[in-house]
Order: structure tokens, then sequence, then C-alpha cells
């Protein structure tokens, strides 16, 4: 994803000079073509990611488009403030990039885990907060904030991650992309938990059953109607992240369907616990220590689903 | 406004307006507005190449007033300059109107950004300060800090980060006035030498009178001080100034005046 997002911002920074990408200080091996080819759309702001938010609102508001890049947490919760009122009360045209979302920086200790950092973001009037979930997402998602008109909030896993569209789907920020059309119950997934929900989905098929699988890249503004779809045409709906259970997607979707009048379908929300992770590990590792590999998720939805489906858990 | 004598009026009237707004919403930071009331007075009387009549002309000077909490003398010196008309004063703190009570940009033209928590301005001032630079372009930006303000941490992010690119468009006017929130600067976190410090930094510095509006002007008039250096003033001011049993007391940091202290006040401001 890293990858698709710097490929599509070189390309965009060389058609639009407004296009600007403001670093604290990272992105090594990431960020040198774009520095090279436009050096004056690049700044380094150093190991200051306050200023770089700072830095950042002033540009934008001279009329910028201004992306800055850090990893999870620095870009986003140790300068919190300046994207709260220098940013979004501002309405300046920022783009937030986190890469590292979620567990994927996982050895690297607790304060790179990303695990609140979409459920903060969400909770910032004028943000827009996506979370693709594969590379062309990624591509899509950084074309789409270019031509949005204000704040936005990017997160990125890092380099790697499994291609999940088979082609290029119609991107709209905002608007779910259905990737699969089902009747049973409904996986709505975001960032790298796209591909992990494609092939449960697969499984699940596999038994039998009517899996609708939606990937719901925006996570605010949320697709209102593709999640009440959810909740009204199909009789299980699971919510899928790489992030704390409170106050990301399944919050999110939560707060949708708790609102609802009449029948709808009963939700799971899965994802990180929220608590700090106490033993080592890398992504896939840890991953699985939170039940978010196939086998972990499997495990969650069997036996929710079984007494419906007669499925053996 | 060239003349001196109109710069002092000026900032007689923007001390009277802040006394009658801030004793009428029974708000706090009297003390704040008059101590800075000289340098905005000069900066949007004489110093800012601005034009009123159409607040978002791209190749206006930027005025960011990072000491949010002097928002009714902020709010005094853009209707005296002819942004908005001055009974918009009247919303000041005001249920309904959109004169907040820190320094706010919705709906009042002439605010280039809101304010009110400490340490934001320099930072944004410093990116609008490198895009002009970077594009070629003529407008320089101005960002007034307080001296408690110069606590926060991202200001010296932004203040190493301007020295390095020579921004010399960029211009800090500190309002100097020795008191923060609770006690005396020297008491809490002691800035001096705080001119060395921005010269350490790769600023060029000047120490005058924040209260000789001549000073101001000619100061404020000869940047850049230094080519490929930012510009500090360090104005030594006294908070509260001008009414004389405000002055250098914390108390007027946070008291707003009754109205028996309101005619006082106006009576010493306009024999000042």
């Amino acid at each position: 994803m890293r990858t698709a997002f710097i490929e599509t911002l070189n390309e965009l920074a060389d058609k639009d000079s407004r296009v600007c990408l403001v670093v604290g200080d990272l992105g090594y091996s990431v960020i040198e073509e774009f520095a090279t080819k436009h050096p004056d759309q690049f700044v380094n702001a150093g190991v200051a990611e306050q200023n770089m938010i700072g830095l950042a609102a002033g540009m934008a508001l001279s009329g910028k488009v201004v992306f800055t890049y850090s990893i999870g947490n620095f870009g986003t919760l140790r300068c919190l403030e300046q994207i709260r009122n220098d940013v979004c009360y501002h309405s300046a045209n920022v783009k937030v990039v986190a890469v590292g979302g979620g567990l994927a920086y996982g050895n690297l200790g607790v304060t790179h885990h990303a695990s609140e950092d979409v459920a903060i973001m969400r909770a910032l009037p004028n943000m827009t907060v996506v979370s693709p979930g594969d590379p062309i997402e990624a591509r899509l998602a950084t074309k789409a904030v270019v031509a949005l008109d204000g704040p936005a909030y990017l997160r990125l896993g890092k380099a790697g991650e499994p291609v999940v569209h088979a082609d290029e789907p119609a991107f709209e920020l905002g608007r779910a992309i259905t990737m699969r059309e089902g009747s049973d119950l409904t996986l709505i997934a975001s960032g790298g938990m796209l591909a992990t929900s494609a092939r449960i989905a697969d499984v699940l098929a596999e038994k039998g059953l009517s899996v609708r699988l939606v990937s719901m890249h925006t996570v605010k503004p949320l697709d209102r109607d593709a999640v009440v779809r959810a909740a009204t045409e199909t009789r299980f709906v699971f919510t899928l992240e790489e992030h704390s259970i409170e106050g990301g997607l399944g919050g999110a979707v939560a707060e949708v369907m708790s609102e609802l009048d009449g029948p709808r379908a009963p939700l799971k929300r899965i994802g990180l616990r929220p608590q700090f992770n106490k033993v080592v590990g890398d992504q896939r590792y840890l991953k699985a220590l939170h039940g978010l590999d196939e086998e972990g998720v499997m495990k969650t939805i069997q036996p929710i689903i079984a007494r419906s489906y007669g499925l053996v858990s | 406004m060239t003349n001196d004598d109109e710069l002092r009026a000026l900032a007689r009237r923007l001390r009277a307006h802040s006394l009658r707004m801030i004793s009428q919403a029974k708000t706090s930071h009297i003390g704040s507005c008059l101590s800075v009331a000289d340098i905005l007075a000069v900066l949007y009387g004489s110093v800012l190449r601005v034009r009123p009549k159409q607040p978002e002309w791209p190749d206006r000077d930027r005025l960011i007033v990072s000491k949010g909490h002097a928002a009714a003398v902020t709010y005094a010196a853009v209707a005296e300059a002819g942004f908005m008309p001055a009974e918009r004063l009247a919303e000041y703190a005001r249920n309904g109107g959109q004169l907040y009570g820190h320094v706010t940009h919705m709906g009042v033209p002439g605010v280039e950004m809101s304010n009110g928590s400490l340490g934001h301005g320099l930072p944004v001032g410093t990116g609008m300060a490198l895009t002009a630079k970077r594009d070629g372009l003529a407008w320089r930006v101005f960002v007034v800090m307080s001296d408690g303000e110069c606590d926060e941490g991202s200001n010296w992010e932004a203040i190493l980060f301007a020295g390095h690119h020579r921004l010399d468009n960029l211009v800090i006017v500190i309002d100097y006035n020795k008191i923060q929130s609770l006690d005396f600067v020297d008491k809490t976190l002691r800035l001096e030498p705080l001119a060395e410090k921005f010269r350490a930094f790769g600023w060029a510095a000047r120490e005058i009178d924040g209260h000789d509006v001549g000073a101001i002007r000619r100061t404020l008039e000869s940047v850049p001080f230094e080519a490929g250096k930012p510009n500090v003033i360090i104005a030594n001011t006294i908070k509260g100034k001008g009414v004389s049993w405000m002055e250098n007391k914390v108390l007027w940091h946070y008291r707003p005046p009754a109205e028996d202290e309101l005619a006082k006040a106006l009576a010493e401001v306009e024999a000042s």
C-alpha cells in the first residue's frame, strides 16, 4: 500500500505543482524519488510532528494540497491538537498519511502499534477517514483525497500487502464497494483485513453460504446505506478491522445499526482487543493472538452463525 | 496611517474597546489586551499590506495572533482597520455572536487563524512563510506571540525550522510583559536570555520598548533585519499597560473590570 501511495503521489505531483509532501523525518527508501523529482514540493520537517502539521496547515491555507507522512501514532496522536485546530477547524487542505496502520510494525513495540488512530481521527469534525484495503484501493484513495477539498486521514499498512481486487473498482469516498453479493451474512472490512475477509468469504461460500463482502474503505463519512442494507437484507453482520474494536469501523457500524428502527441483523465486531500487547510479536503473530488470522476469524464467526446454518465449528 | 500620533490614538481606541468589551462580557485577559495594544495598532494601522474590503486578497500580508486570549483587542483592531463594522464588537463573548473569547477566524474577516491553545500560530505561520518563499511571493507573515507561550515546545520546533530554512519573510513579535498565567515568567520558566536563544537558532533579534509606537513602527518597517534570517522582535511591555492599577498584576489576567472600574480605566486611557 505504501508503494502504491507514493507512486501515485509522484504522478499527481508531476501534474499538479500544488501537491506537496511534508515528512516527519521518516520514509527511508519511500520518499526519495519524490524528494528528488519535486524538491520545491517536498519538506522534511524533522523529528517534530507538531510543527509538521502546523507547517502543512500553513502551506494548505496558502493554496497547497499537503500530504504529511509519518508512522501511525507519530503523525496523528503526537500532534492531535494541531490536526484538530489548525487543520480541521480551518478546513485546511491537509491529508494526514500514516504508515504502519494496525500492527504492521508489530515487533517494534507498542509505541508503533496504531490501534486507536481511526477512532480518534473519526471523532474530528471535517475529517474524512480512509483505510484502503489493498494496493489498488490505496492508489484510488490517494487520487480521491487530492480531489477532495479539505482534511483527510489516509491510513496505510506497509509494503507487500496482497492485491484483493481482481479489477480496478469504481471508487468514491464514502461509498462502500460490494465485492461479493450475498444474503446470509455480511462481512464489512477495512484496511488489511479486506484480504482476510475475502478468503473467509470464499471458505464460507464453499460451505454453501451466501456471503456479502463489503470493502468499507471510507470509515468517515460512513456509507450508511450499505450498512443499513447489510443489517436488513442479510442475517448477520461482522466488521473486520486491524484496529481496536472500540470506535473504529466496528464502532461506526454499531452506531448506525443501533439506531435502526425495526428488525435488523445482529452485529459482531472483530478487531483488536482494546489493550496494550504484552508479548513481542510480528504482525502475523500478534494478529493471531487477537484472533485476526483466518483461523481466529472463523472461530469467532462460526458459533454465531452455526445455529442458523448447522455449521460445525 | 504613518503618523505616530495617529497610531497612538488608534492604540488608545483599541484599549478603550477592549476595556468595554471585556467589562461588558465579564471575560478575562484585559491585562494581555492592554499590553499588546500598541503592537497591534502599529501592525494594523501602518505595517500590514492588507485590503480590508478584500480580506482574502491573495497578496496580503498574513498576521497571526497566536496569543489567542488577546481576542478583544484583536477584534477591535480588525474593526478599526475596516474589515468589519465596529458594531460587531458587541458580539464579543455573547451568545449567538461570532466573536469568541479567543481569537476566531470563522465569520470574522481579517482574522487569519483561530488560536486559543498556545503554540499553534508559529508553526502555521512558518508554513505560510515557506510557501511564499518558495513561490517567490512578496507577502510577509507576522506572528504575535506571548511570553508564556514560549514555554510550548511546538514553537521551538518551528523556530528551529524557520532558522534552518532561512525564512526572512517571517516576523515574530513577542509581547514580553513578563507575566504568564499563574505567576511571573521568571518564577515559572525562565526565558532569558531570550534574544540569544533566537540568535542561536539562526534568527535576527531586536529588543524594543513595546509601547513606543515609533520604535515598533521603525523596527517592523526594517524587516528583514538580515537577509536569510527570520526576524524576532522582543517587545518589552507592561501587562495591563495604560491603566495604572492594572499594570504588572496577575489579577488582571483574569478579572474583568466592574462598571465603576471601567469608567475610571477609560478615563485613564483617554488621558494617556
